[in-house]
């Protein structure tokens, strides 16, 4: 009987020590080997998972700090073949070279669209991207991805409500 | 290594007696790095996560109060008591750091390059724990040492509210850490300028500003601290730090609201 949490809405139960780190238990345990390990040194972002829908680092988290509660990785944004809108917007806007950041990067964007809605400035997207290390881009393209994803996030919630 | 979730406070406490090397576990993003780096090897891990009474923000007037368990994010804001405060607990490491890291996990631990330890010296806090308390001028006693007991438990901290405050800190661009942080606090009866990341024992009080800004000097025309007292390291050595420091006086002094 391992730990149990929801992992992509679906609920799991980890077969690994109570203090693993999360994100090894995602990748080695669980087979879900989208979300990155960049860096040792909680710096880079790039294992950047949901946690209750506030994006964190999954290697700065133990296992056990996650029971009972819901992790979404990147496998669990899209529906079907419908990609997440900040995933689109990263593909229009060509977010990505490399793409060994873009999970983590991804999963930070949802995090700024939620903070700061639709219509978030490029300086709050740079000074909020801080946490997310990219070696290709220069980032230009991703803050272009955030700034159209937020919008799209917004845009969805809205036709929802409707 | 073992892994504890107690529901109390009191049993946090009693937990941390029966590990060789015991150790809490608040937002983690300290312990957790040394733990990867194998700075630190607890065989028992005390996870404070559902002690809600060391969460949230309470004013009573002279002080405001935080929890130890609130997070970097919630102070960004929720400390509208004291603005500097804010807008210091905004500058901490990045949105995934804030969302998890806590106020006591930072001053227990009393890293040389933190954040808050400069706040809560120049804010002249109340540093209340399982035991007892502690005054900020007694609290951090020279890079990762503190007043603090083995086992003792910070509970909350009180933040005198100043007339004035603000805080401004040169980052290192990677780690977001200072290379030189100062914080200014005016009240009533003096100004107190606390500065992180550039002293040799850690955070210290700059006394030698805080004289000569309540004898109204020019903050441009104060001099460097001693560069005998900073620290060095490949990211900076002593005689730069000693001028940051007196680049982010100014800049704190400009700052000042």
């Amino acid at each position: 009987m391992g730990t149990q949490f929801t992992l992509n809405g679906q609920p799991v139960a980890a077969d690994a020590p109570p203090t693993a780190l999360l994100v090894n238990v995602l990748r080695d345990t669980l087979g879900q080997t989208g979300t990155h390990i960049g860096c040792d040194t909680s710096q880079c972002g790039a294992c950047n998972v949901l946690l209750d829908d506030v994006p964190v680092k999954s290697c700065t988290l133990l296992l056990a700090q996650v029971a009972n509660r819901s992790v979404t990785t990147i496998e669990g944004l899209a529906e079907g073949d419908r990609l997440h809108p900040m995933q689109e917007a990263f593909r229009q806007e060509h977010g990505l070279q490399c793409g060994f950041c873009t999970p983590g990067m991804v999963m930070a964007g949802i995090g700024i669209a939620n903070r700061h809605g639709g219509e978030v400035d490029e300086e709050t997207v740079a000074h909020e991207l801080e946490g997310n290390l990219c070696r290709c881009t220069g980032y230009v393209n991703i803050v272009k991805a955030i700034r159209a994803g937020a919008a799209a996030m917004d845009g969805a919630a809205r036709e929802a409500a409707e | 290594m073992s892994y504890e979730r107690p529901g109390t406070l009191d049993d946090a406490v009693r937990l941390s007696g029966t590990g060789e090397d015991a150790a809490y576990l608040a937002g983690g993003h300290t312990l957790i790095p040394a733990m990867k780096a194998r700075l630190r090897d607890p065989d028992l891990l005390i996870d404070l996560a559902d002690l809600d009474e060391l969460k949230g923000l309470v004013t009573d007037g002279e002080r405001l109060w935080i929890g130890a368990l609130t997070t970097h994010a919630e102070v960004s804001q929720t400390a509208g008591a004291i603005p500097a405060l804010q807008q210091l607990a905004s500058l901490i490491g990045d949105p995934q750091v804030r969302v998890r890291g806590t106020l006591g996990g930072s001053l227990a631990n009393n890293d040389p390059a933190a954040d808050y330890p400069a706040a809560v010296l120049a804010l002249d806090a109340v540093i209340e724990t399982d035991r007892g308390s502690h005054a900020a001028d007694d609290f951090f006693q020279g890079m990762f040492f503190t007043a603090l007991e083995e086992g003792e438990l910070i509970r909350r901290v009180g933040f005198r509210i100043p007339k004035r405050a603000a805080y401004a800190k040169f980052r290192h661009p990677a780690s977001r850490y200072a290379l030189a942080g100062v914080f200014v606090a005016e009240f009533e009866d003096g100004v107190r300028v606390a500065v992180t990341g550039a002293g040799g024992d850690g955070v210290f009080r700059w006394t030698a500003a805080e004289e000569a800004l309540a004898a109204g000097t020019d903050p441009a025309s104060i001099g460097a601290p001693d560069v005998g007292d900073m620290s060095s390291d490949i990211h900076a050595g002593p005689e730069y730090r000693a001028h940051l420091c007196t680049v982010m006086l100014k800049q704190a002094v400009g700052g000042l609201s």
